[in-house]
Parts: structure tokens; sequence; C-alpha cells
């Protein structure tokens, strides 16, 4: 005992040690400190406005004016987007600004640019009208010149048809006289309407003009040859050019009316050939005038966007923070006097000194006449967990992680995890082959750490990169592992020196049937190259990393049962300590622990005893004689002992604790008649909600927790057998690893190398290459990466991990920039 | 195939339905109405509304802040929302979704004739149309004359032509009957829509055959009180009347002869799930009406998606999604105004 007492302090294992505290502000150096604390990032703040909706807390409105602000500059970012600037990070020298500063300036850019906007909408909006015109010049010209013969035509049937019935001649002719548009083709009575639509709505208005008119109207169109700019959308728009020949007034209208429900401009086009020719003339040179002013606009436009981008970056980021800051500050109390504002929070012990130090600053800054009290105090609910991680720990961390957060304080088991899980997974892995790729893999990302870490990577290349140093390491281990079952792509190699084995003779033709002989010394390090494609390989093999798997996982399970231990005497528990710890670790060695131990036995003295055998009489007849079995003297009587013990141990995990547990309970509340004095009174009045006023009485429900004793012994039993069990998985999947190498190894590349024909060797270096990259590489790291995972959250943690604590959070400025990306 | 929805449903119908009880989920809560109730002006409402379903929609939007505003980026989530269902959709499920929209279809056409009767701008009149009920070529509808021809002119085209055979007239357009058009049109769409939804079968027949009696009959109540002292005839009033609800057909009888609104009234209280709506308004009183009529509609909905394995959850959430920006209208209409002691004389809350 005195032994472990003395062990040094788990420091790395237990999570940083945090205490609340609360700040009393004054008013004038808040935000100051809140800014501070955020550059800091050490203190996470409770929200003590929970009841309030965002609009009714106190500073709204500074949220408000950052909200707006993030929009002005989100317009900006989309404004220089759309003009395709390229964001060039500017490294010229940049004043800090007041905030109030920077929304004044916002608001004169903001209003710069629209109105820059608006003119040079309307510039393209005459733009367009104009190009639209020339394009109808130009096409419906040709229509025209085509509809000239036409329309001769027609007026010839047109007249046959009035001198035929003079009625109808007299109506015509008064028509014509009302007519005051001077155009030859009018004479028929024969007008039209040019313009210019939308290519997309060519079909549905040229049906719907042939319903209204019922018929009665000629449709020409030809595509414009340029697109056409959409004000709205700054899209291009294909349009066509179309040309209406109608008679009648009514038609006229009509069309008219559908040419607006359409959105189809129409532009009156002269049927005389000179006016036609200078209208073309006049247009095209007001096309020209207006695309210099239109340049000239954008020009000017994009300086003053180029000169807005240089700031973009640091803005956005400033407001950001703005905006934290308010929105930590709307977290806060005010007090009863209205003079200082009260906050509550969790940090670490360890940042006092750094907090009073920056609170210091802020006062000092703020050149306030009060300083800001900083004191901690005592809270009722358990305190968020927080381990402090570099770049190579932090991978790990979030393998734990991602199953649970670790409870305060409790026993962190990413610390052993660093070793362990890449060495589970190397153990399925096994291949120095492989290794190698893995490790170039990870020494390439390290390597571009720098570079890579400021880019954004896609989801998949992401998580690569975020777990780089556990690929190193399982790279390594693996190559480690590989050198033990002695496989580079399968292929056995005689590294460590001579092979124990030798062929009989020197043709070596029995190799296969009667086996080789042992000549020379035991191969030095790892499995004796000879092993591979001999007859007996696999059954060497299996017994090796089945009882290896065994060996690791009764270590890995003891290793687990030993930091509950540890949690428990941390904790002060001595319960757990006798009534959990104790009867676990008597079960678990004595069944498991025990095979372990004939396994190294049997290994060491090379004996052929059957150890399924062994292990199954064990518990059918514990009293048999083992006969041929028996590795050591005296077997059968501590095969008895370890066997009651066990059985032992079932009731010794089950029945106390609960029952010890109620004693405790009726004793601390039952059995006192005074029950504890509530010391904390006069501060319950004083700050009504503050943590202390959240105490509660626990009730004490006996059944409950029997029924969860029972569930974890039950468990804990159950477990053991298949937990153990589980850890096979070891081996199956270094089998599965080693065979599935083998086949495409022999299968497909030396198959394919068999063959005196370039062209198949390379299609089998091609499978095999492509094979190995995406089956082997690829796919088997992953299962083997989730077979590990398992084993470390199923088979190791849940001999001691509980996992149901909170993260730690603090407000800090650096987190935010993560988040908004 | 009654009763075998849960064997099939989920193979075209699954994902949809998933999507849809996700949106509802993101309805407004009684909570976020008490709190929307409570805010001083527009932006407390954008404020808020930030932090709910509206939020991107809203985020982008300069600060005078104006109610059309509010209520256009809200109506444009509902229109988001609606189109990615229907992208997503199949038969039959897709048609029922675009049932959904032709009442609106009904509405904008009845808007645009009218306003080119009264000689407003086309264009003025187009923004005021329901997004949703939006069609190809519903601009020309300003160049018809009457009935006959916007019926062979525009609407020939768009799934209500069926409905109107049955006001084809050579009459010109007036006011009067633009607004029996509408009635004929929207009786046409609710036998529709319900024989559809027969032709369906199973939970959403039976769902929406009551979600649409409903409809019919409070239909059937607003153009009995908003015809009386018109010139229109008992028959004429007959004829609108849907021919399906509970109301139908005695209820019919009743409500074509009625003089006021007692009258109705007597006539509603003989139907148990109607008494009840009629109980909370006073005597001589029908400006409630609608609030009731609403609320009822609304705790209706939700029933809906009590029921799984059916497509009344779609028609359930649009209408509801409506109901909403009803609400977020006349909130931001009364705290723009000053008026927040009127703002609950027309929220329906949701849940």
């Amino acid at each position: 005992m005195d032994y472990i007492d003395n062990l040094p302090p788990m420091d790395l294992m237990r999570s940083e040690k945090m205490t609340f505290v609360q700040l009393i502000m004054p008013v004038e150096s808040a935000h100051r400190a809140v800014c501070y604390l955020g550059e800091l990032g050490l203190l996470q703040f409770r929200d003590m406005n929970d009841d309030k909706s965002p609009f009714q807390r106190t500073f709204a409105n500074q949220v408000k004016r950052c909200a707006e602000m993030s929009r002005k500059l989100r317009f900006f970012k989309d404004q220089i987007n759309k003009a395709g600037l390229v964001c060039s990070p500017c490294l010229a020298f940049q004043p800090d600004i007041e905030l109030e500063e920077l929304e004044a300036q916002l608001a004169e850019h903001e209003h710069e640019l629209n109105e820059m906007n608006s003119n040079s909408e309307k510039l393209q909006q005459t733009y367009n009208e104009l190009l639209e015109f020339k394009i109808v010049l130009q096409k419906a010209c040709g229509f025209l010149a085509s509809s000239h013969s036409h329309a001769a035509i027609e007026e010839r049937e047109l007249d046959e048809h009035a001198y035929s019935n003079s009625d109808d001649y007299v109506e015509g002719a008064s028509l014509l006289e009302q007519e005051t548009r001077p155009a030859s083709s009018n004479q028929s009575g024969l007008r039209f309407v040019s313009g210019i639509v939308c290519k997309s709505k060519v079909l549905r208005f040229e049906r719907m003009l042939f319903r209204a008119t019922r018929g009665n109207m000629f449709f020409n169109q030809a595509p414009a040859d340029e697109q056409i700019m959409d004000p709205i959308s700054t899209e291009m728009v294909e349009k066509t050019v179309f040309v209406v020949f109608f008679s009648g007034e009514q038609a006229r209208l009509k069309i008219l009316k559908i040419c607006e429900a359409f959105g189809a401009h129409c532009y009156p086009v002269p049927e005389d050939i000179h006016k036609h020719r200078q209208i073309t003339r006049e247009v095209s040179s007001r096309l020209v005038d207006l695309e210099a002013t239109l340049d000239a606009g954008i020009r000017h436009r994009n300086k003053a966007l180029a000169s807005i981008e240089g700031h973009l970056a640091k803005w956005i980021n400033m407001v950001r923070r703005e905006k934290a800051v308010y929105d930590t500050l709307n977290m806060l109390n005010f007090d009863v006097t209205k003079k200082c504002l009260v906050g509550e929070g969790w940090c670490p012990i360890f940042a006092k000194t750094q907090i009073q130090e920056a609170l210091r600053r802020a006062t000092f800054d703020s050149s306030s006449q009060v300083g800001i009290i900083f004191h901690p105090m005592d809270a009722v609910e358990s305190p968020p967990t927080y381990f402090r991680t570099n770049r190579f720990t932090s991978a790990f961390q979030e393998i734990v992680d991602a199953y649970g957060v670790a409870r305060y304080q409790e026993a962190n088991p990413s610390v052993y995890t660093v070793i362990t899980f890449p060495f589970l997974f190397a153990v399925m892995f096994g291949d120095w082959g492989h290794g190698i790729c893995l490790l170039l893999g990870a020494l390439f990302l390290i390597a571009r750490e720098s570079k890579l870490c400021t880019q954004k990577l896609g989801s998949f290349m992401e998580m690569l990169f975020g777990g780089r140093y556990v690929l190193l390491l399982m790279a390594l281990f693996s190559i480690y592992c590989g050198l033990v079952y002695n496989e580079f792509f399968s292929v056995p190699f005689h590294i460590f020196g001579r092979s124990a084995y030798e062929c009989r003779d020197t043709s070596c033709r029995d190799a296969q049937t009667a086996g080789l002989l042992k000549r020379h010394d035991t191969y030095p390090f790892g499995v004796d190259p000879s092993w591979r494609g001999s007859r007996s390989e696999l059954a060497f093999l299996n017994s090796l990393k089945m009882k290896m798997s065994i060996l690791l996982g009764v270590v890995q399970m003891n290793l687990g049962i030993l930091i509950s231990y540890f949690n428990a005497r941390f904790f002060g528990n001595s319960v757990d300590i006798r009534y959990q710890f104790v009867p676990q670790m008597i079960f678990l060695n004595s069944l498991f622990g025990y095979l372990s131990l004939l396994i190294i036995v049997k290994w060491c003295t090379g004996s052929q005893a059957d150890l399924y055998h062994v292990m199954i009489y064990m518990f059918l007849s514990p009293t048999d004689n083992l006969g041929e079995n028996q590795l050591f003297w005296g077997q059968r009587f501590i095969q008895i002992v370890l066997l009651l013990l066990a059985l032992v141990a079932v009731p010794w995990m089950l029945f106390p604790k609960p029952f010890i547990l109620k004693k405790l309970h009726t004793a601390r509340y039952q059995g006192h008649a005074y029950g504890r004095l509530n010391t904390s009174e006069m501060d319950l009045e004083v700050e009504p909600d503050s943590a202390r006023a959240r105490q509660h009485h626990e009730e004490f429900n006996f059944s409950e927790v029997f029924v969860h004793q029972m569930i974890h012994s039950i468990e804990f039993v159950l477990g053991a057998v298949s937990n153990t069990a589980s850890y096979l998985r070891l081996w199956a999947l270094s089998l599965a690893h080693s065979e599935l190498s083998t086949v495409f190894y022999e299968k497909v590349l030396l198959l394919a190398w068999g063959y005196d024909n370039l062209i198949i060797r390379l299609v089998g270096l091609a499978v095999f290459s492509f094979a190995t990259a995406f089956i082997l590489l690829m796919m088997e790291t992953l299962s083997a990466f989730l077979h590990a995972l398992r084993l470390h959250w199923v088979e190791f943690q849940n001999k001691f991990y509980h996992g149901d604590g909170y993260k730690f959070r603090p407000f800090s400025f650096a987190s935010l920039a993560e988040d908004d990306d | 195939m009654y009763g075998f929805e849960a064997l099939t449903f989920n193979i075209h119908g699954g994902y949809l339905e998933a999507i849809v009880r996700g949106h509802r989920g993101g309805l407004l809560t009684a909570a976020d109405y008490n709190n929307l109730c409570q805010c001083e002006n527009l932006d407390d409402i954008k404020m808020h509304l930030s932090a709910t379903e509206y939020g991107p929609y809203l985020q982008n939007e300069p600060s005078p802040l104006h109610t059309t505003t509010i209520v256009e980026k809200c109506t444009l989530k509902l229109v988001d929302d609606y189109k990615h269902m229907l992208c997503q959709a199949t038969e039959p499920l897709s048609t029922f979704l675009e049932y959904i929209t032709y009442g609106h279809m009904i509405d904008n056409v009845v808007l645009i004739v009218t306003g080119t009767l009264h000689e407003r701008d086309v264009q003025e009149l187009l923004e005021k149309c329901h997004p949703l009920g939006m069609f190809d070529s519903i601009a020309t509808l300003a160049v018809a004359q009457n009935m006959r021809e916007l019926y062979r002119l525009v609407l020939v085209d768009t799934p209500l032509a069926p409905y109107f055979s049955e006001c084809i007239t050579s009459d010109d357009l007036d006011d009067m009957n633009i607004e029996i058009m509408r009635n004929t049109l929207y009786k046409a769409y609710l036998e529709d829509f319900y024989r559809f939804c027969q032709k369906l079968g199973g939970a959403t027949a039976e769902i929406m055959s009551d979600l649409l009696a409903f409809e019919a009959d409070r239909r059937a109540v607003n153009i009995t009180i908003n015809s009386i002292g018109t010139e229109l005839t008992r028959d004429d009033r007959r004829k609108l009347y849907s021919n399906f609800g509970l109301l139908y057909p005695y209820g019919h009888e009743e409500l074509a002869v009625c003089e006021d609104i007692d009258q109705v009234r007597a006539a509603m209280e003989k139907y148990p799930p109607y008494q009840s709506i009629f109980a909370k308004l006073s005597y001589g009183e029908s400006q409630m009406l609608d609030k009731a009529f609403y609320e009822e509609e609304v705790k209706r909905l939700c029933l809906a998606f009590e029921q799984q394995f059916h497509y009344a959850v779609f028609f359930a959430y649009m209408r509801l999604r409506e109901q909403e920006i009803r609400n977020l209208m006349w909130i931001s209409e009364c705290v723009a105004q000053n008026q927040k002691s009127r703002v609950h004389d027309s929220v329906v809350f949701i849940f």
C-alpha cells in the first residue's frame, strides 16, 4: 500500500482541475475585459439569462449592429466575387480602428457601392436597349426585305378580293384612310410589330399571339447573334428577334399587351432603307459611347471594390470578434446597482493568474476606477472536463472523446491509447511492405503540415490530415509487426540470419511431404521464413496468433481493471475497491489469467498439452486427473482453487455493494436527527440564481441501485468471456490480411509473371498494384482501424470509463474562426 | 389498399415524409410567438427569426425592414421547401403536391383579372400574386375581356382548364361575376381534389377527406355570410357549395335560405363539430368567425401528423406554414403600427 501511495500523481491522466469563479466587472471595463479573456481563451462563461430571448438581453442593440455590419461585409464579399476580383492577401499596414468608425466606414462604402451599382444598372439598361434595337434593326431588315415581295402578292390578292366585294372595299378603304402611319405595307392594312424576346419564351409567345389574333398574323423569328445581359441576375440570356405581321387596331392593342406580358421589348423599325441606315448608324455610334462610359464605370467600381477588399478579411474578423464579445456580455447579469456586470464561469486552476493578469490589464487600459473582482465559488454541478493536448495527442484524445467525454478528473484512457491503439492496429495489419507505404503517406502529411493546416481540405483529406500522427504510429507499429510476422507483401525475407530449417537433401523434392529438418539455431527474430508455403504454415501461424491475441487481450483488460482501481482511489471510494475491483481482478485472472499462464508455460516448455481440453475440463470435471495434459506439478489443485475463487467472486461483486450503499445513506440522512447545517443561507438571499442555490437531496432507491449492480456484475462476468473471445479478432484480421496479400501476390503477380508476354505481365502488375493500394492499403486499413477502435471503446474502456462528462468550451477568439468556416 | 401502406409507402414516399416531418419541427412554437409578441420593432422580429428556419432568408436584408419584406422572405422559404419536395416526388405524390397549389392559382387568376378591370399595373399585380400559384402565361390574363376569352387564351393551358366548364359565358367581366367565377372554380377544384384523394385510398383518403370536407364547409359558410344582402339568388348561392362535406346536402339547403348571421348560426349548430366553433362567438358577431375557423383548421392539420404513411402531412405542412406566415404578417403589422394590444386578435398558435 505504501508503494502505491508513493507513486507519482497521475497528472497526465487526470483532466485539469477546474474552479467555478465569479466575476464582478464595472460596466466601463467589462467590454475590454471580455475581449482580453477571449484572446486568452481559458474561461467558460455560464449563461445566466437562459430564460430571456435574444432581443431582451442587455446588449441586443450592439449584437444587432454587429449583425448589420456583417451583412454589409457579406454584401461586399458578394460584390467582389461577382466582379471577379482575385482575393490577394493585402499585407499593407492596416491601422486598428474603432468599431464605431468601422460602422461609419462600412455605411459609407455601402452607400457608394449602391450608388455606383444603380448608376451602372441604368447605363446597362440603356445599353441593353440600344443593343437590342441594333439587333432588331439588323434582323428585321432581312424579314422586311423578303416580306415586301409577300406584301406585294397579298396586296394584289386583297385588291382582287376587294373588287369582287364592294362593301368590303369601302370598309377597307376607310380603314386605310384612318391609318396615319406612313409605311408602304400599310396600304394593304398589314402592319407589323418588331421586337425582341427571350429565347425560352418564344414558343409560348407565338402560340399566345396566334390564339389572341385567331391566327390572323404572320410570325417571323431569328435568333440574335449576341447574348444580352440580364440586369437582375447578371447572366447572359439568349434572345430572339421577332416580327409579327397583322392587320387591325384591335389586334395591335392585343399584341402589344401580350408583348408586355411576356417581357418582350418592341422597337419600331423604319421600312425606308435610307432611314433605316441612318438610324442604324446613330444607334451604333451611341452604343460605342455608352460602352466607353460603362467600362469607365466598371473600372471605377472595381477600384472601389479593390480598396475594400484589402481590408475585408480584417474587418470580417473584427466584426466576428465584436459580436462574440457582445454575445458573451449578454450572458452576464447586472447587479442591483446597475453599475456592475456579474458573470460566472469555469476556468482551470492553472489559468487563474493569467486571467487575473488579463483582468488587471483591462482595468488599467480602460482607466476604470474600480478593479474587476474575480473570486472562486463552490458549485453543485460537476465541472467540465479539460485535457490539454498538443497536435500529437489531440487525435488520440479525439478517438476517446468520440465514445464519450471523460467524467471530471476521471482517468483518461487516451494516455494508453497513444501506444495501444496503433499497436493493436498493427497486430491486425502486420506487413512491413504495407507499413512502409503507410509510413510514406504519413510522413508526406507531416512534412507538409504547416502548408496543409492553413488550407481548406475535403472531408476525407481532413480526416486523414487530422489523424496524421495516429497514421505515423500505426505505420511504425505495422512495420514492427510485419517484421515479427516476416511478411513483405506476403514475401518472407531472411533479414535476421539463416533459417533454422533445411531440406533433407540437396534436391529438396520432399520438402512439402516429409518436411524439413532443424539444423541451425532458432531464427533470432520473428517467424522463420521457411514456414512460408509449408504444409503446416497455417496451423503454426494460427496457433501463434490466436494465443498472442488472448495474451494481449488479457493484459489490456487487466490494465483496464487496474485503472478502475486508481480511479476509485482517487475519488476515495473504498467500497468500489473492495467490492468491485478485487472480485473483478480475481474473476478475470482465475480464468483467463490462468489461461494466459498456461499459454506461456506451454511456449516455454514446448509441451504438447491440449489447452482447450484443459480449460474445458477445468469446468466440467475439475477433480479428474489431467493425464498427458498436465503442464506442471499441482495443476489440478491450483485449478480447483481458482475455480472456487471465481465462483466466490461473483456474489462478492454482486451483493455487498448495494447493501453498503444503503447503510451509508441511512447513516447520513435518517440516522442523524439533525441533518446538515445549511451554511450558505446568507448567500442564497444575495445571489438567488447562483449555482449554490441548486442543492438537491437525492432519494436513495434501493431496488434501482441493486438492479444496476446486478446488470454491472452480469455484464462483467459474461463480458470476461465474450471480451476475451472478442480479442480473437486480432488473429482473424491478421490472418485475413496475410491471406489476401498472398492471393494477390501469388495468384495475380506471379501468375502473370509466368507468361513470357510483356502485356500480360504489365496487366498483372497493374491489377496487383491496384489491389494492393485499394483493397489492402485502404479497405484493410479502415477495417483494422475500426476493429482496433472497438477493442478500445468496448473491451478496454468498459472496465473503468464512465465517459459522461462534458467538454470545457472556453470563450475564445481562436475557436470562432473555426466555427465560422 | 387500405391498411397496407406500411408495407410499401416508404419505397417512394419515405424520404419525403421524413423531410416534411423535419420541416414541421421547424414551425414556430407558442414560446416563439410569445417572444415575437414582445418585440418592440421589426428588427427585433428579424433577430428572433434569425434563430429559426427563416434565418438564412432574412439575414441579408438591410436594416429598415418592412412587413412586406418579412412576409416575402418567409413565403420564399415555403416556396423553396415546396419546390424541393416537388422535385423529389414521384407519382402520385407529385400530382398531389401540385393539387395543393391550385387554390393559389385560382386566387392569382382572380387577383389579376380584378386588377386589370380596375386598370392597375400588371407588374404591380404580379408582385402581389402568391408565388405558389404562378403559371407561365399568367401575365397574359390582362388581355382577356370576358370569360370565354379568358379560358380560350390563357387558362386552357393550365391545370385549371377543366374547372372552367361551368363558368364559360360571354358576359363581360365585372366584380360580381369574377367572385362567382372564383367560387365556382374553387368548388370544382375542391371536388376534383376530393375525388383524387379518394382514388389514392388508404389513410390519405381518410384524412384528406376530413380536411377537405372542413375546407368545403368553411367555404360554404363564408359564401353564405358574404352573399347576405347581395343580389345573388338562393339557387345561385346553392350552386356554389361543393358537393361533399359534412353539410352536404341538408345543411346546404338550410344555408341557401339564410338571410342573416343568426340563421346561419342556427343551421350550423345542428352539426356537433361546428357547434363548438359557433359557441365561441356571441350572437350577431361574424368578425371572429375567421379566427375560430382557422383555429379549428390548425387543430385538424396538426392531427394529420399523428398518423404515418399518408400524403396528408404534405397538405397539412403547407397549410400550417401559410398560417404561420399569416401570423407573422399580423404580428409584424401590429408591431410596425404600434398596435401591440391587438396582436392576439388574429394570431393562431400552431403548437
